[in-house]
Formats: structure tokens, sequence, C-alpha cells
């Protein structure tokens, strides 16, 4: 059922759900931008529908309610080891159809992968509720389009905001519909964004002795010079799950500290190192390389579904140094092709 | 919900010098590992890391460790009583069923032997367990010798080759693990053997090379993995490669395989 409400009407709404949900959406926080002056659009818990950013997209993805960048997995006092308790309040989280397709990604890795289910990730992604967040147009980074993650109906609400600040909803979810007994009626159906400006070609990857030459292939050496291998893209992307756990003792009584989770990236130095010092990938360009097989190769080739990205194009927002997966990814194509050519014209 | 990432308290039952830089810990534990898995040790403000469990038995598990990390540096400090803590075992360890009944071959590298130890420990003491082993173990110098009474005993039980990279020693050979494996005959082993090399990654690179040039055959080669992990259970990513966690689908693999695994 869809309804339609008046901007007062839908911020009494929003009170009345703030009863019983937490509601996390994308918020402005000004001036906390890269650069002078700019801000920067984040998930944080929202305190009314007005704080709620719904004309841009966010800098950083939904995903860091569900996985944060940093969570204390246990605390320690002594030699005990006692699990955090997490959030256990049920939670709205207002997101974009691509942020809903990466919980599906994300959840391949964090609930299935191996048969472990990481209880960390499954116990907060059970307290959340998707209400998705229609795309008024996709800005020129998006490529949803091309990674088919611009539809999903994998919502408990989907909400639009017009422009003469009336609020529509469609509820699906049978514990949303009472809050709306009392609104009117009316049609609603979300819209998805039909066409990117940025399209983007995947490349076909048919089997282990084009990855070989793929992996080998000059292009990669480019980003030597360019990528500073700060890990900002990572940080931003919708999908990416790594992370390191870190133990911590506290300053003032060093008996007591936490384990901690914290964000990681393939792209940053020392991802790979063990302990006695060795490590793998040691340029940037093998760490982008990583990086993009992983998201167009090797993630599919483990889960058989989809590749790892959904086109968000926050990587292309945050990257420092202009370097854009929509371009690597043509660029892999490319490199793809001429592989096959070479071994065609080799089999002649 | 089950927490997987939670280990558990396990008394340090005796601590144990390993040559100059290693130290085997036996802690109390009834879990049951197979030859070739590894478990997280941690300790609490410290940290956790995977290490291969060098030894086994009723109610106990052995870890050597080398001090070369973090926590590895703090776990030296403890002492029997004091209390390590664990989770695992996790991965796939060496294919027992496939090594069975042939000839075994074991190639390794310093600290590496400690991933085979009980493997070739069942080829000592298991009637019928192997055809016939042989064991070529290197270490850097005399230091780095770890399982000295292990190494005497295997000496009587089948063929080892014991070297030094430089030193000379009464009864060891000088020379790398590599300089040796030509004195395998794996053309007269037919298609019977099982070849496990493991150790530091540039040693196995070039053990496997020379392996393949002295005739062995790439599917009946085995390697052990080392990588970095947070996790173990294929959530963290430190160790994928490609679409392989070598935390899940390794840390051993067939050489098939691990040819592929391009980091």
């Amino acid at each position: 059922m869809s309804y339609v409400l008046s901007s007062e009407r839908a911020d009494a709404l929003f009170s009345e759900l703030k009863k019983q949900y937490r509601i996390f959406a994308p918020k402005r926080f000004k001036a906390q931008g890269r650069y002078s002056d700019t801000d920067i659009i984040r998930y944080a818990e929202a305190a009314s529908l007005e704080e709620i950013v719904f004309d841009e997209k966010s800098d950083y993805p939904a995903k860091e309610v569900i996985s944060p960048i940093q969570q204390a997995l246990f605390f320690f006092t002594e030699d005990e080891y006692r699990a955090s308790k997490g959030n256990t309040r049920p939670i709205l989280l207002f997101a974009r159809p691509c942020d809903i397709n990466s919980q599906h990604i994300q959840a391949k890795i964090y609930a299935g992968n191996g048969g472990y289910v990481d209880m960390y990730y499954e116990r907060m992604r059970e307290t959340v509720k998707f209400v998705l967040m229609e795309c008024p147009s996709s800005d020129d980074t998006c490529f949803c389009v091309s990674m088919g993650t611009n539809k999903t109906d994998d919502y408990a609400m989907a909400i639009r905001v017009d422009n003469d600040g009336s609020v529509k909803f469609k509820v699906c979810d049978e514990a949303l519909k009472p809050f709306f007994s009392q609104s009117t009626v009316a049609e609603y159906e979300p819209k998805f964004v039909k066409e990117n400006e940025t399209k983007v070609t995947l490349p076909d990857i048919p089997n282990k002795e084009v990855l070989g030459k793929l992996k080998e292939h000059p292009m990669w050496k480019e980003y030597n010079g360019r990528c500073i291998s700060c890990g900002a893209c990572t940080i931003a992307c919708s999908t990416c799950t790594c992370f390191t756990t870190k133990d911590i003792a506290y300053g003032d009584n060093p008996e007591v500290g936490e384990r901690r989770r914290v964000t990681s990236s393939c792209q940053i130095d020392g991802f790979s190192t063990v302990a006695g010092g060795a490590s793998y990938r040691n340029t940037a360009g093998d760490r982008m390389r990583f990086k993009m097989l992983h998201k167009f190769h090797d993630y599919k080739a483990r889960f058989g579904d989809s590749h790892m990205c959904v086109g968000c194009g926050r990587c292309i927002h945050r990257c420092p140094e202009f370097i854009t997966i929509t371009n690597a990814l043509n660029k892999m194509c490319n490199a793809v092709e001429e592989i096959k050519a070479e071994k065609g014209g080799a089999e002649k | 919900m089950n927490n997987p990432l939670q280990p558990q308290a396990c008394e340090i039952i005796s601590v144990k010098k390993q040559g100059g830089h290693e130290f085997t810990f036996r802690v109390k534990s009834d879990a049951k590992p197979l030859p070739g898995q590894f478990m997280q040790l941690s300790l609490p403000k410290i940290g956790e890391c995977p290490i291969s469990v060098s030894g086994y038995g009723e109610g106990w598990l052995e870890f050597t460790i080398r001090s070369v990390g973090e926590v590895t540096n703090i776990i030296f400090e403890k002492q029997p009583g004091d209390l390590l803590f664990l989770r695992g075992p996790y991965g796939k360890g060496w294919p027992i069923e496939g090594i069975k009944g042939k000839n075994v071959v074991v190639v390794s590298g310093g600290t590496g032997l400690a991933p085979v130890r009980e493997l070739l420990n069942m080829c000592a003491d298991e009637q019928g367990f192997s055809k016939s082993t042989t064991l070529i173990c290197g270490f850097k110098d005399e230091t780095g010798i770890v399982f000295s009474d292990d190494l005497d005993r295997w000496k009587t039980k089948f063929r080892t080759i014991y070297a030094l990279d430089k030193d000379e020693k009464s009864g060891w050979r000088v020379g790398m693990v590599t300089k040796f494996i030509k004195e395998v005959d794996f053309k007269g082993l037919g298609d019977d053997y099982a070849l496990i090399v493991v150790g530091p990654p540039i040693m196995m690179k070039y053990a496997c090379q020379e392996a393949l040039a002295c005739g062995a055959k790439e599917e009946n080669m085995w390697l052990s993995f080392e990588r970095k992990m947070s996790c173990a259970i294929g959530k963290c990513g430190h160790c994928r490669i490609d679409e392989t966690y070598v935390c899940l689908d390794g840390p051993v693999f067939p050489y098939k395989v691990a040819k592929n695994l391009v980091d």
C-alpha cells in the first residue's frame, strides 16, 4: 500500500517511527569535507526527516551502519574475553538501490563464506530494515545500470520526497503498516534509474590462462605512478569487507582493553605482511590489479551470481588522484581483448 | 548466536626451547586438528595470529613459535600455568588419504618443519602408513634447528638428508635443500609418491622448480602457504588470492592449484 503525507505529517510520522526504531540515513556534515568549505555526506543517526539528504549521493556508503569502520569485538578484563553486545534496537536504514544490493554481496562474505557466519555482521544485519530512497537521477559517477544494481525489491518501505515537500511512501513491511493507519492512500511505486551517463563494459575473462596474462599486462604499471595507496576507494566502496583486528589496552588501566575490528584496505602497504616480514603485492599497480580483479572476476568466480561492484561510483568521488574505476575497467576490457586476440593469432 | 571468533582459554603445560629462536608451547586442549591445520592463537590486549599445530596428543596441542611478530614476542614471556587463547582448528591439512601407502618425500625449510611434523611422525610410527619416507630438511644455521629430538629419531626410522645453508655440522650436509632434491629418484618411484614442500615462499618456489626438473610430477606435489590472517574464517580478506581463501581452501594446496595462485 502507498501513501502521501504532507511535510508536517511526514515529520510527525518520523517522530513516531523513532520511538520504535533507530533511524540511520545520509546526513550532511558542514565543512567536514576534504577541501576547505566543502561538506561531507555520510551515514549517521537522523533526528528528523529534514536532516536526511535526498538530493545528493552520500560520500560514504550505507555499509558503515552494518559493518562500521571500527567496532569492539571483545572487551578484556585481565584474562577474560567478553563479546561486545552491539546494537539491539531495530533500525530503519535509508538506502539507495546500490547500497541495498551491496548488502547481498557483503552477506555472501560475512554470512556465508566457508560456512562461517560472522556474528557481528549478522546480529546487526538482523536488526536492519531498508527504507529505499528513490534516486531522482544519477550523477556522473553512477554506473549502476551497467552493473544491474539500479533496482531492488528488498525494502520494507520506499520513499520519495517531492518538490512541494510532500512525501510518498510505499509500505511493504507489515510491522510498519500501523504507522500509516491515518494516512492518505496514494498511487506510488518507486522509480529506478534506467540509464546512467557513465556506462561500462564488463571484461570477459574466460580462463586461468587469460587471467594469468592479464595479471602480467603492462596496464597495471600506470598505477604505480598515479595511485598513492591511500585506500580511500575501498573505504568509500559499498561492498568492500576487508578488516584487520587490533588489540588495545586502555591507557589509564592496561589490564583492561578490547579487541577491535578496523576496516582495512588491500590498497595500503602492509595489508599482506606476515609476522616474519614477507609481503605480497608490493607496488601500487599490483594492489590496484588485486582490487580490480576481485571486483570484476574473483568474487564472481567464487560466489557465482554477480560482480563485487554495484556501480555506486563513490570510489571515483573519493580518489585524491582522480583515478576512476570506470576507466580502469575499460582498460582492463581492452587488455583482455588484446590477450585473446594474441592467443587467437598464435593459434592460427 | 554462535560467535566463531570466540577463543577458549588454554593452560600452558610446558615451554620447551627449540634451537636459538623458537619455543614449543604445549597447552591443554581437547581440539582435534588434522596434520597441517592451523589455529588462531591470541593473548588479550596483544593480538591474535595464525600458528600451525606442530604436535598433538590426548588432551594437548603443541605450537612451535618463532619470535617474529607482536603477538609471538609476548607469547615468549609465558610460562607453564599461564593461559594462551585458542580457536580453531582451521583450514585444510595434508591429504592423508591421498598420501597413505605411498612413498612420502618431504622437503622442508626452517620452521616449515612444524606443520609437517605430525605427518612425519605418522610415517615414522604407523606401520604401513608410507611405503618409504624421505625427509630433506634444511635450516639456515645451527641456531635455526628445531625439533632436534625428532630429527634424531626420524634418522633411525627413514631416509633423511639434513642440511645447513652454509655452516658445517657433523652428520649434516652443506647447502640449500634444493641442492639435494636430485638425490630423490622420482622416476624410480613411479607415480606412487607424494612430494610435500613446506617453508618460506622463495624456498618453496625453487624447491618445486628443482623437483619438476628432476622429474617429479605436478599432480603428486603439495605445498603449505603462510599468509596474514585476521579472522581465519574467510571474512577479513587478508589471505585471499584470486577466488581462493588460504584460511578456508588451504593452507595446504595441491601444486596444480598453488602454481596458479599468483599474488
